[in-house]
């Protein structure tokens, strides 16, 4: 049974319900993977004494068929979610040693459904950065090189421990949040599939909140399927969030499959970027190509506002993290800088726990707020979040079903190549997918094929608002298609 | 708006007008707090009625309690005011620790009641119309303990949370009387509808008191906040010593700082907290965690078809159905216990049409003068109004004169007790028996043939006779009884 980390997660599941393998023997597979791979620094957090005591309880409702549509699997979690009893930071120093005495929602979900937690995964602090390069515990490592590089590469941001983690084959299958495409960057960095629901499909309650109008939780996972599955079981109303919607989670797995024929698939002219790298060219309508010999019908589109998308994103985005930052403040919890008087408390405090990245935003996001300003940033910002919302809406009002772009501008890059100089640069890795997140609409990056160099690359579908179900659909056409990717293990 | 003719204050270079705004923060009485589960309960051990929520544990979001909502909405129809079906909540951001989220969410641009009006009753029957600019539902802060150890300070996040009601009034209030009796008559609404316990001493009812000076009619001036006032004396004194301040700064050809300051109670003067330029910029913005406060307009009309009857309707039900002066019914409608209690006794008695009158004069002079001497509240009268009811049905019905009813007040307050059985038991009934009477004139005449004699020259002295009548009989004896046969007697 040595192979019984390359499984996907619906064989696992097969696996367990045949009993050819015990959770336990599954668990202990991914521990030691996980052992194996401390030099990709994907986990922050091995539970390993918690993880064979949740596999050991889920084997037993399994030999008493109790299990629930997860049971078994063992999976990681982005320490961004706050986990009963098991150290919680999202990544930032500010934090310290955080135990929460409560489970978020969506975790607790896994658990009620019969995963087995492996530990916490690596994150950009806050969840604020495109390449895992702004975590307190350091970068992590893609498990992708470029053909014949020993150069460690990042695997995108923020969810990279995620990402790192499902391609490595250290868990099979990790939840993952995301504000401006840090589900779906990343998943296109490694060859896995992520996708980011429709916002109000998960609950926030629990999840450490970066930007709360534009945070979502999913999962990222080794394929379509697998993300349909977990999905099923992170996605549900919540009376904790006032903002998670009430409607039914319908049964993700089933639209595996399903035929897309006649489906209206829009191909928007505007994300058609001077100097985009030929290969993404390539890839997008290679991707288009094969969506249409699905049945499935191409048309232009055009959502005339994306060119704005960006600094939009980058107003509300750091508006909302400057407010909801300010909790962390040395007073409750966390760190705690010594200090001579209140001010000099939340000064060291914060000066020495948050990181540059995370300071930044905290800084933009607090003059855009300011008096005087409000009106030119975060209002303007708000209005052209209409105007997007407004795009997508007039096209799938003329009968588009899902849009198809390219999930990422390039492929992955090397640990320090971006952004040291200027943080638009790195910013620029979120301009397919941000749009997505100001409209608060679902889209899913899937693997459609590499690079010159062996890099993987990624297409993302928009979805309509609690369409997941069209997005795994026409997600699988894309996998079947193309392929499932696999890194070389160098670890 | 009747026009009641305000204070003006007197400057060396002549009279100044204050004009006067107030904001109110009014906790909400609730079971739970504004966004989280917490208990609300006053005087717990620190930080025992603190949900994560109020804790801003990471990844902590915020729920609205609706009753807050319907509380808030019964308050708005009870200010007579404009009920917003959408509203708006914006996070306050400043550092404070008493604020554990690093914000305070509030309603800024949209709140959820607008522009109302209370009607404010001052002496001598004159009233003044003070609009109310708007409501809306905010969270109370923690508590800092500063008295726990020599190098630390502790916070209490008991509080924090608690639903507030943010009542902002027009600057249509002219002096520090007015101001008082705005509060008071604010306090009294908010008592009856049930939606604040108005418990200034426990800080459930705090003032900002905004003021500035101007002459008469003139453009308005510069004001300056009065932060956090828990007492409608301070109220008063504070406004009356900032004027003053002002005036003297004005008269001296200084300019007035808009700036934030506190009452000094033991100094009475106010003091500089900080200026204009030391504000806080809150950053307010939509709090993304809340959806808009959306409610439909059945939901405001079944609050308002359950709205108790206010003081102004209960004022003007008095007078028109028994006769009460004005003035004697603000007294009973001023403190909803007090109105609750006489109608109570108004239920109990026999006839209520005879009596209302007699009873409001009962529960006013000597119930309330009796609890006023001894420093005691209606609700904890030792007469209650069964029994006082009682005394008014033996008044009323002849049995017993207004003098032995105080008498009987006073033992039943005492001793307490059925007083129809008292009067019984200790004999204390009107004597109306003209034959017993009788005996007594007589028999007073004829100790008194001196006296007697004079009546007829000095008819005034006929008290004395009625006096010693009254005096034989032990108070029993029906005063106009005596008065008739003295007459008659003595052939005046």
């Amino acid at each position: 049974m040595t192979d019984l980390t390359s499984l996907t997660l619906a064989e696992a599941r097969k696996g367990l319900a045949d009993k050819t393998f015990t959770s336990l023997e599954l668990t202990d597979a991914h521990l030691s993977a996980i052992e194996a791979a401390r030099v990709l620094n994907a986990f922050v957090m091995e539970t390993p004494d918690r993880a064979r005591d949740m596999a050991k309880a889920v084997d037993e409702k399994i030999a008493k068929g109790e299990g629930g549509p997860l049971a078994g699997i063992p999976l990681g979690i982005k320490d961004l979610f706050a986990t009963k009893g098991v150290r919680t930071t999202a990544c930032s120093k500010i934090l310290g040693n955080f135990v929460p005495t409560y489970e978020s929602t969506v975790t607790s979900q896994l658990w009620r459904d019969g995963a087995v937690m492996l530990g916490k995964l690596n994150n950009d602090e806050f969840a604020m950065g495109s390449s895992n390069e702004t975590s307190c515990f350091g970068p992590v490592g893609n498990p992708w090189r470029r053909d014949g590089s020993n150069t460690t590469l990042v695997p995108g941001g923020s969810s990279g421990g995620s990402a790192s983690a499902v391609a490595a084959l250290l868990c099979m299958g990790a939840t993952a949040t995301d504000t401006g495409g840090s589900i779906r960057q990343p998943a296109a960095f490694t060859a896995t599939v992520g996708i980011k629901p429709t916002y109000g499909r998960c609950s926030r309650w629990g999840i450490v909140a970066f930007a709360s109008s534009l945070d979502q939780a999913g999962p990222i996972a080794r394929s379509v399927r697998d993300a349909a599955m977990l999905l099923r079981s992170m996605a549900g109303h919540d009376p904790k969030d006032t903002t998670s919607v009430d409607i039914p989670v319908p049964d993700y797995e089933a639209a595996i499959g399903k035929s897309v024929k006649g489906m209206k698939i829009g191909i928007p002219r505007e994300y058609r970027l001077d100097g985009m790298p030929a290969e993404i060219e390539k890839l997008w309508s290679e991707g288009a190509a094969w969506l249409k010999a699905a049945g499935a019908e191409l048309v232009e589109v055009s959502l005339p506002h994306t060119k704005y998308a960006l600094p939009a994103y980058y107003i509300v985005a750091p508006a909302e993290a400057s407010s909801n930052l300010a909790r962390y403040d040395g007073v409750r919890y966390g760190l705690r800088e010594p200090a001579k008087n209140i001010i000099e408390l939340y000064e060291n405090t914060r000066a020495s726990g948050f990181g540059a990245e995370v300071k930044r935003r905290v800084m933009i996001g607090t003059y855009v707020l300011s008096a005087g300003y409000y009106d030119a940033y975060y209002l303007r910002a708000q209005k052209v979040r209409t105007l997007i919302k407004k795009d997508f809406e007039d096209c799938f009002a003329k009968g588009v079903d899902a849009i198809l772009t390219p999930a990422t501008p390039s492929a992955a890059f090397g640990i320090g190549e971006k952004g040291g100089a200027d943080p638009v640069e790195m910013y620029l890795n979120d301009i397919f997918t941000v749009t997505v997140n100001m409209a608060g609409l679902p889209g899913i990056a899937v693997p459609a094929g590499k690079d010159a160099q062996g890099l993987p690359l990624g297409l993302q579908l928009i979805g309509r608002p609690f369409d997941e179900e069209t997005l795994f659909s026409l997600g699988e056409v894309i996998e079947q298609a193309a392929g499932r990717f696999t890194p070389a293990r160098w670890w | 708006m009747s026009t009641a003719t305000h204070k003006l204050l007197k400057g060396a270079t002549g009279d100044w007008e204050m004009v006067i705004g107030m904001e109110i923060h009014a906790q909400v009485t609730s079971n739970a707090k504004l966004f989280s589960g917490a208990s609300t309960e006053f005087g717990g051990e620190p930080n025992t009625h603190v949900s994560l929520v109020d804790a801003a544990m990471p990844g902590m979001l915020p729920v609205i309690n609706e009753e807050c909502v319907r509380q808030a909405v019964r308050t708005g129809l009870g200010l007579n005011a404009k009920i917003n079906l959408r509203s708006v909540f914006d996070r306050k951001n400043y550092f404070y620790p008493d604020s554990p989220q690093g914000y305070q969410i509030s309603q800024y641009k949209s709140p959820v009641v607008g522009e109302g009006e209370v009607l404010v009753e001052l002496d001598g029957g004159r009233s003044v119309t003070i609009g109310i600019e708007r409501l809306h539902l905010e969270q109370d802060a923690g508590k800092l303990l500063h008295d726990r150890s020599p190098t630390m300070s502790n916070v209490d996040l008991n509080r924090c949370g608690v639903a507030l009601m943010e009542i902002v009034s027009k600057p249509d209030i002219r002096d520090a009387e007015q101001a008082k009796a705005y509060v008071t008559k604010l306090r009294s609404i908010l008592r009856y509808l049930g939606t604040c316990d108005g418990d200034m001493e426990k800080g459930s009812l705090r003032a900002d008191v905004n003021v500035s000076v101007r002459k008469p009619g003139g453009p308005l001036g510069t004001r300056c906040e009065i932060k956090n006032m828990n007492s409608i004396t301070f109220i008063g004194q504070a406004i009356e010593y900032e004027a003053r301040r002002q005036i003297e700064i004005l008269e001296e050809g200084g300019q007035i700082e808009q700036e934030t300051r506190l009452y000094d109670p033991n100094k009475g003067e106010t003091r500089s907290m900080r200026s204009k330029e030391e504000a806080h910029d809150y950053r307010y913005f939509p709090d993304p965690d809340l959806l808009p406060l959306e409610f439909s307009q059945e939901f405001v009309d079944a609050l308002k078809a359950k709205l108790p009857e206010l003081p102004d309707q209960k004022k003007t039900r008095f007078v028109a159905d028994f006769g009460l002066s004005a003035y004697d019914a603000s007294v009973l409608v001023a403190e909803r216990e007090s109105a609750v209690f006489y109608e109570t006794v108004l239920d109990k008695l026999a006839n209520r049409a005879r009596d209302g009158k007699l009873a409001a004069n009962w529960v006013i002079n000597e119930l309330f003068g009796r609890l006023n001497k001894e420093g005691r509240d209606i609700t904890g009268s030792p007469v209650n109004a069964e029994q006082l009811a009682a005394i008014i049905d033996l008044i009323g019905e002849g049995t017993i004169s207004g003098k032995i009813a105080k008498d009987l007040f006073e033992i039943v307050w005492q001793e307490g007790g059925d007083p129809r059985a008292l009067v019984e038991s200790r004999g204390m009934k009107q004597v109306t028996d003209l034959s017993a009477i009788e005996k007594v004139v007589d028999d007073i005449l004829a100790a008194n043939p001196d006296k007697a004699a004079q009546v007829k020259d000095k008819p005034q002295s006929l008290g004395w006779f009625v006096g010693q009548v009254m005096k034989a009989s032990g108070g029993k004896a029906n005063p106009q009884s005596v008065n008739d046969l003295l007459k008659s007697k003595l052939g005046l």
